[in-house]
């Protein structure tokens, strides 16, 4: 039975360890931080939000300030797949994201079915922003938009 | 002294103290309970007895309807900003003050806040002789001490008596905006203790006989910048109320009052059930987050809010210790009751939208906090800007909550990763070209970008952070109340996207000026110039930093009559990259500006900002970077550097193996570069924060808090924090100033001093 816990990690309750999703290598055991079965690279910000005003006239560009943010990115040491993006200041400890209860996790499964892709929930959020959005462009005008 | 006292003396002690209260502020006892009061006498006795579920259903329907007339009451004739773009909510208590529905279309955090201020009614007006409390009755509120999300916002509480009984409380609040604080708008980042925030109502009363106490509202109006905002929107509130109150009413005439009392008490019993229920389909453990605010609005300061979430069978516990300590003399605090408000907003806007918005959903979590810390200020911290801390705790769910739920076979509502969270608009104020002194805020506060969801792109400028309906407003509408035109707007901010397999959705940028004022000035309230704020979900990296640009000294009407083509497009990269206006003062700064008078045509720029992203950039559907190209969203350069996609930028026709490969080889590149964890951390981690960084809020243990106060570093112990007293930046300027003129003073004397330097200065002059 393999329990699945983000877009990219598995929880496998047999072996109790920790997968890739997307190669199925094995990071390391589901009691331990599944960080510690990945790879990690210190990615300067400008690279991924790259400056979009002149660095040469200005000393803020729209990048993050590289000085007071870096951005932890964590790779499956298998396929490559960047499973977190981490943004902390230099030098802060990479924070241990999830810890679940693996005995709790088997007795909770026990009983369900094993779901090898994630149900999609509806958009609930964004239906009522539309609903209230076409209530408002709906009088008041005249004419429609 | 004679610590021994009877039972007697004791009650005789208590009542004493009681009589004698010489302020009755902030109540603790109110203040820090979120939860259901137990059931009234009638509640129990009604739920005992049974209820119909349909009538219930039927009855709640009902309700439903009257609360949402009472919205678009208030929403179709309030004079506030904010009640034309739809922050404002209309909402129903029980008798106890227990809030139990809103309008379906309302803020949420609003009401989940006025249960705070009803509760103090109740304990110690309603049986006080000089105030009291019976029908016809309508009090007023703004200070957030005594609940409410900040003082901006007012509310109007009434009692429904039916056949001598109070049945139910009704409310109507409206971010008003101005409230006569020390700058104009009601949200002032310049306030350095709350004598500095303005009007603070306590919870009083206004009404009687359902007419406005003229006496009141002249001081009210005499407090403000807008005295006939203050007067209009008091009585829109009131009325709205008044007709909440006649529906109500009619309600009770045809069902009873049995009918009513129960379903108000059974819609927060089952909603709290319903809650336990979904939390107990959580798997057990603990999943955490870290945000990082970087601006205390009047400098950068790097602020650390630390939350983790732990769920054991149906109790989910909400653990912010280790988190920034509060600031002395900087409005960026909150208190508990106002934080625990926008969390219950978060968890209904972000991850269980479906639920009934009430404050039965916060009631089963556990919050804990470290007294004294950002999101748990003493009263007399100043907190007019409590926005920053609130609008993380609408977000603080997103990350840590989807690693929670993700494993969940039924989903209630989508994947999503977080929105932006700033109140990314201009607050304004000054006089009007009509003449009147104004102060409030622009709607495009609430054209926030969404988050990327886990199988779509985030929807662009969606809603405000916290909440689903309000608008982004219209700017006719505001360029005839006030000077501010807008020479660019609702132009999606290119290139600033939180990447991922879905991107975000985007911000838009605001690029404003003033015209035919004799004096006018903008703030603007954002964090995230240096630190990005909206973060990314499983592998989605956050939104970008962004920043207030200026083109000062120069008027861009006079410009544009000597030549009408001198800007091409008023588009905020090419302006500032281009510099097309000659003499103008280009600047780029923080996103957090204290109130700055703005001459005619001159030009403020912002943008509202893009949510976090989703996932893998490697996995994004190369038609749909194709996609985003066509419509101009991003570069070129983005779609090759980030996106890896080999394709032709004339026709967009993506060459799909080529594509595959280069993407297969990155993936081997990543794995070139990046190390393994204990190793990578060996070298990475540090002992303490970075010297260069004003840090505030735990490093490596939470139980050990940094803050720099006084300009000194230093640490304290988490169940001991005390407030950081933040120096004077101009002060800090002068100083640093100061030390420049007096080093090149003591450069230019050993100059004179040495043997032929008047010579060589006058060689060099020649």
């Amino acid at each position: 039975m393999k329990v699945l816990i983000t877009e990219y990690l598995r929880i496998n309750l047999d072996t109790e360890k920790w997968e890739c999703r997307r190669c199925g290598h094995v990071h390391g055991s589901a009691r331990d931080n599944y960080k510690r079965g990945l790879l990690v690279y210190d990615r300067d910000p400008r690279e991924v939000h790259k400056p979009l005003l002149d660095t040469r006239l200005y000393e803020r560009t729209y990048s993050p300030d590289p000085t007071w943010c870096r951005i932890l990115e964590y790779y499956c040491p298998q396929c490559g797949t960047l499973v977190e993006a981490e943004y902390l200041p230099p030098g802060h400890p990479p924070l241990h994201d999830i810890e679940l209860d693996i005995d709790a996790l088997k007795l909770q499964w026990k009983d369900r079915k094993e779901v090898t892709e994630p149900a999609i929930g509806p958009d609930l959020a964004l239906e009522k922003a539309r609903n209230n959005r076409a209530l408002h462009a709906g009088h008041g005008h005249g004419h429609k938009h | 002294m004679n610590d021994k006292i009877s039972n007697e003396e004791k009650i005789l002690l208590d009542k004493f103290l009681a009589d004698n209260q010489l302020f009755l502020g902030p109540d603790p006892e109110i203040m820090r309970n979120h939860s259901l009061s137990t059931r009234s006498k009638a509640e129990d006795e009604i739920l005992k007895k049974g209820l119909d579920p349909h009538h219930v259903h039927h009855v709640r329907g009902l309700i439903n309807a009257a609360l949402s007339e009472a919205f678009q009451m208030v929403n179709q004739m309030g004079a506030a900003p904010g009640a034309k773009w739809g922050d404002l909510v209309t909402g129903i208590y029980t008798a106890q003050g227990d809030l139990a529905m809103i309008a379906p279309h309302g803020i949420i955090a609003f009401a989940a806040c006025c249960f705070y201020p009803i509760r103090f009614i109740i304990k110690n007006w309603m049986n006080d002789p000089t105030v009291g409390v019976k029908d016809g009755d309508g009090f007023i509120h703004n200070d957030a001490r005594y609940g409410g999300i900040h003082n901006t916002d007012q509310s109007m509480m009434m009692p429904l008596y039916y056949k001598g009984e109070l049945v139910c409380w009704l409310s109507s609040t409206i971010h008003e905006g101005e409230n006569g604080a020390c700058e104009p708008g009601g949200m002032p980042a310049a306030a350095e203790s709350k004598y500095d925030e303005g009007t603070k109502m306590s919870p009083f009363k206004v009404v009687e006989n359902f007419q406005l106490k003229r006496d009141l509202v002249t001081f009210l109006q005499n407090s403000v910048r807008d005295p006939k905002l203050q007067l209009e929107d008091m009585k829109v509130k009131l009325h709205a109320v008044i007709r909440l109150r006649e529906r109500i009413t009619a309600i009770l005439d045809q069902f009873g009052r049995e009918a009513l009392i129960g379903t108000l008490r059974s819609h927060l019993e089952d909603t709290e059930t319903e809650m336990r229920r979904r939390i107990r389909e959580l798997p057990d453990g603990t999943t955490r987050v870290l945000q990082f605010m970087d601006s205390s609005l009047r400098e950068n300061a790097m602020q650390k809010i630390a939350c983790a979430i732990t769920v054991k069978g149906d109790r989910l516990i909400m653990d912010f210790r280790g988190s920034a300590p509060q600031f002395l003399n900087r409005s960026v605090n909150t208190n508990i009751a106002s934080f625990k408000a926008a969390l219950c907003t978060g968890l209904l806007q972000n991850i269980w939208p479906d639920l009934p918005h009430t404050m039965a959903v916060l009631s089963p979590i556990e919050i804990i906090t470290d007294r004294n810390s950002i999101m748990d200020a003493e009263g007399e911290m100043p907190q007019a800007m409590s926005l920053m801390p609130l609008f993380k705790a609408c977000v603080v769910w997103t990350i840590p909550m989807n690693k929670l739920s993700y494993s969940v076979p039924h989903r209630y509502s989508a994947v999503i990763a977080s929105q932006y969270d700033q109140a990314a608009t201009f607050i304004y104020g000054g006089l009007t070209q009509h003449g009147d002194v104004t102060g409030n805020f622009c709607g495009d506060i609430n054209g926030n970008g969404q988050g990327a969801r886990s199988n779509a792109d985030g929807e662009h400028s969606v809603s405000p952070v916290f909440g689903f309906m309000a608008d982004s407003g219209e700017h006719e509408i505001n360029e005839e109340d006030t000077p501010i035109i807008r020479l660019g707007a609702q132009r999606l901010a290119k290139d600033r996207i939180g990447w991922g397999k879905y991107r975000a959705g985007m911000g838009y940028e605001q690029i404003a000026t003033a015209r035919g004022s004799a004096l006018w000035g903008f703030m603007t309230g954002c964090e995230g110039s240096k630190f990005p704020s909206a973060q990314g979900l499983f592998g989605g990296y956050s939104c970008p930093s962004y920043q207030l640009l200026k083109i000062k000294g120069i008027n861009i009407f006079e410009e544009l009559k000597k030549n009408p083509k001198v800007v091409e497009v008023f588009d905020i990269v090419d302006l500032m990259n281009k510099r097309p206006i000659p003499g103008g003062q280009y600047s780029s700064n923080d996103m957090g500006m204290t109130f700055e008078v703005c001459n005619e045509g001159e030009i403020y720029m912002i943008c509202q900002g893009s949510g976090g992203g989703y996932g893998d950039v490697l996995e994004r559907d190369p038609a749909l970077v194709m996609k985003d190209l066509e419509e101009d969203l991003m570069s070129h350069e983005n779609a090759r550097d980030i996106y890896k996609v080999v394709y032709d930028e004339k026709t967009l026709v993506v060459d799909e193996a080529a594509t595959r490969k280069l993407r297969d080889q990155y993936r081997k590149e990543r794995i070139k570069r990046g190390k393994p964890f204990d190793q990578f951390c060996k070298k990475w981690v540090t002992k303490e924060p970075p010297a260069h960084i004003p840090y505030f809020g735990s490093w490596d243990n939470g139980k050990e808090v940094y803050a720099t106060t006084m300009g000194q570093r230093v640490k304290m112990s988490s169940d001991q924090l005390q407030g950081a007293f933040m120096l004077n930046p101009k002060d800090l300027r002068i100083m640093q100033l100061e030390g420049e003129l007096a080093q090149t003073k003591s450069q230019l004397e050993s100059c004179r001093k040495k043997p032929g330097a008047a010579k060589t200065v006058s060689r060099r002059k020649k």
